[in-house]
């Protein structure tokens, strides 16, 4: 037996963790994978018979190349942001919350219901209902599955995921059935929300960019300078040493479960009453999924999340021009999302660990 | 009578993509890999598929290519989480939109270059993947409509499922997968070679992902592309796991129930009580919400995940 582990060379690469990379460090090896993910998006494009730095380059001017163009980026932006906060919450604390997409739409179909049916009320009022509505609808949704992880350790990943789906349901059941718009023929839709029921805009675009801002600012705060904010990210590294330093594990959970989903749900009350003016079930469209992609790669950090959020807003727009001016499908905003997000998550990997090559170095301890 | 032997028909047809999923999932999870791409690796095996058919008239091909790309889609997610050890959780659900966004990309480009308004599969191939007829078994009453009359993915599904199932449970190769799924330090330790058993368990379970994205594109979207043509299923797939509680013989089972769930509201007799079509779509989600709770309270070992699910293996951390 001694003699046969003696035959068994040191494998060719080994794996080595190494000691915390500087900050400048890290920021280096992030931005050469930003690059590289750049180039591999750019070879992408070549493959399908298009020039990479002038599709590049028309995504950058689509976006900004008019008033009316940098309104409609910010108007990408400001659900993609707010979303991307409330996932945040609860990623900081490892809770797997993949259902922001469902919290989205409980979220617009609860503010929705004050905006069809009570549509006299003072305009501040019925925001402000509309508002509370949309953060209860999108926190409750986001409870149900907090609740059962933990109470019974319920897989909370595909407990989020289902409710999504659940969620999209009961905006097709209500379009079909009871909040189908009599004044429409053809296909069943939600009757358009009334002027008074609509969000003001600032600026050419939807209050909305005004609350998202002001909640980047409520999140970092929140989670750096609160007690509730370090309560969460103990829960994070580590559930048992939040225990044994006497933190109600569950309570924490179950609140910070309510916040993540009541701002995905403020999402959806600002997407549905600013942007569509209906409640139509598109209206998170993905915005969910894109969300944990923007936090993850923000580092769950709320003023990344501005920027990251601002790049992706940036692509969808582009991407839009993109097919408008050559014809190449808006999917490639997602593909070239998720091209930059495989390269960071292969980066993270060199910020906390090395490659050792046999006979280079590798003496072992 | 024969409504009902109809609604079974259609449950196994309806089950067939997420019997796909399911069993390629299951083979990521026993290496200790939650791979949640399997919505990407579908969609990405019914383009690859599709288009593979369309080009060259052969089924054969279309179902290699299939494979292959729901193992590229895997190759991404294997690299990323085994080598690298990157976050299993985002790297899956990157690989889902990353997967569903290229197969819809590329579903478009071919459509805009092609001269027509639709993309359809070549009538051989039609004619291939249509349902069997084996004369004399085909034609017994009941027993032959409900066994012998299905479209060849189905009877790969049943196959694999079986090949699966020995592979786990009978082979020395299945030993050590489940050896690593419950211990990799401690099968790393008895001379298991942890790292290329977990690529080739997580490729194949993406090649047979693949499969699955091929019979929603070709078979039930009726051999006309259709972006989104994974829609989902995918999702349902990883689920569908927990309920079949990672054995590959009992998703068979589980699929073709919620094949049932999926096609349930064209066969309940209307008769008794309408119920709203929405709450139809919702059923699968909600039993699958359910199946979760209920298997987390119930908590058997002898059911549940591999013990190293979800956490990546580092050699020099034990």
């Amino acid at each position: 037996m001694s003699e046969k582990m003696k035959r068994t060379k040191e494998p060719l690469i080994r794996t080595v963790k190494i000691a915390e990379r500087s900050k400048r460090e890290t920021m280096k090896l992030r931005v050469i994978a930003f690059a590289m993910a750049l180039l591999a998006g750019g070879l992408f494009i070549l493959l399908i018979g298009f020039s990479p730095i002038e599709l590049y380059g028309t995504i950058i001017s689509g976006a900004f190349r008019s008033k009316m163009a940098i309104q409609a980026t910010v108007k990408f932006m400001i659900p993609l942001l707010i979303s991307s906060l409330g996932v945040t919450l609860a990623f900081k604390m490892r809770f797997w919350n993949i259902g922001a997409e469902g919290q989205i739409i409980m979220g617009a179909i609860c503010s929705s219901y004050f905006a069809l049916f009570h549509s006299d009320w003072p305009h501040a009022l019925l925001l402000a209902a509309m508002f509370a509505a949309g953060f209860v609808g999108g926190g409750l949704w986001g409870l149900l599955p907090a609740y059962f992880k933990s109470k019974f350790e319920t897989n909370e990943t595909l407990f989020t995921l289902m409710l999504n789906y659940i969620a999209l349901h009961i905006i097709s059941f209500l379009r079909d059935g009871p909040w189908k718009d009599p004044g429409s023929s053809g296909f069943p839709k939600i009757a358009r929300f009334e002027a008074n029921a609509q969000i003001d805009k600032v600026l050419g675009v939807q209050f909305g960019w005004i609350i998202a801002i002001l909640l980047v600012i409520v999140v970092y705060v929140y989670l750096k300078y609160t007690k509730h904010g370090y309560e969460i990210s103990v829960v994070g590294e580590s559930q048992s040493t939040a225990k044994y330093a006497g933190m109600n594990v569950k309570k924490i959970i179950l609140r910070t479960m309510i916040l993540s989903g009541g701002i995905a749900g403020i999402t959806g009350m600002i997407q549905s009453a600013g942007s569509d003016m209906t409640l139509a079930s598109s209206v998170a469209g993905g915005v969910g999924f894109t969300a944990i992609i923007v936090a993850w790669l923000a580092n769950l950090n709320p003023v990344s999340i501005l920027w990251v959020s601002f790049l992706f807003s940036v692509l969808e727009k582009g991407s839009s021009v993109m097919q408008s001016t050559y014809g190449i499908s808006t999917y490639s905003a997602a593909v070239l999302q998720g091209i930059i997000l495989f390269f960071i998550l292969g980066c993270e990997f060199f910020i906390r660990y090395r490659f050792i090559v046999r006979g280079k170095g590798g003496v072992r301890q | 009578m024969n409504m009902f032997l109809n609604f079974l028909i259609a449950a196994v047809f309806a089950g067939t993509p997420l019997l796909f999923g399911t069993l390629g999932e299951i083979m990521s999870e026993k290496a200790g890999h939650l791979n949640l791409g399997v919505e990407g690796m579908m969609a990405m095996g019914a383009c690859a598929g599709f288009m593979a058919g369309l080009l060259t008239d052969s089924f054969i091909v279309a179902l290699i290519a299939a494979f292959a790309a729901g193992m590229l889609g895997a190759l991404i997610y294997a690299v990323l989480t085994v080598t690298f050890m990157a976050d299993q959780n985002v790297t899956g659900l990157t690989l889902a939109i990353f997967g569903t966004g290229l197969s819809n990309f590329i579903g478009e480009y071919m459509l805009v270059n092609s001269t027509s308004s639709s993309l359809k599969l070549p009538e051989k191939i039609t004619a291939t993947i249509s349902n069997i007829n084996i004369p004399g078994l085909s034609s017994i009453p009941v027993v032959g409509q409900l066994f012998f009359q299905y479209n060849p993915f189905v009877y790969l599904g049943i196959l694999v499922a079986i090949l699966c199932g020995i592979y786990l449970n009978h082979t020395k190769m299945g030993l050590n997968l489940r050896a690593i799924g419950e211990n990799p330090a401690a099968a790393d330790a008895a001379g298991i070679k942890v790292t290329k058993i977990k690529y080739i368990n997580i490729l194949l379970g993406g090649g047979i992902c693949g499969i699955g994205g091929a019979y929603s594109s070709m078979i039930i979207c009726g051999g006309v592309w259709m972006s989104n043509s994974v829609n989902g299923l995918g999702w349902i797939a990883v689920a569908l796991v927990i309920f079949a509680s990672w054995s590959p013989t009992k998703a068979i089972f589980g699929s073709f129930i919620f094949g049932a769930f999926n096609i349930l509201k064209y066969y309940f007799p209307k008769t008794w009580i309408t119920i709203p079509s929405a709450f139809y779509d919702m059923l699968p989600f909600i039993i699958t919400a359910l199946v979760l709770v209920i298997t987390s309270i119930r908590k058997s070992k002898e059911n549940s995940q591999p013990a190293s699910c979800g956490v990546n293996y580092f050699r020099e951390e034990r």
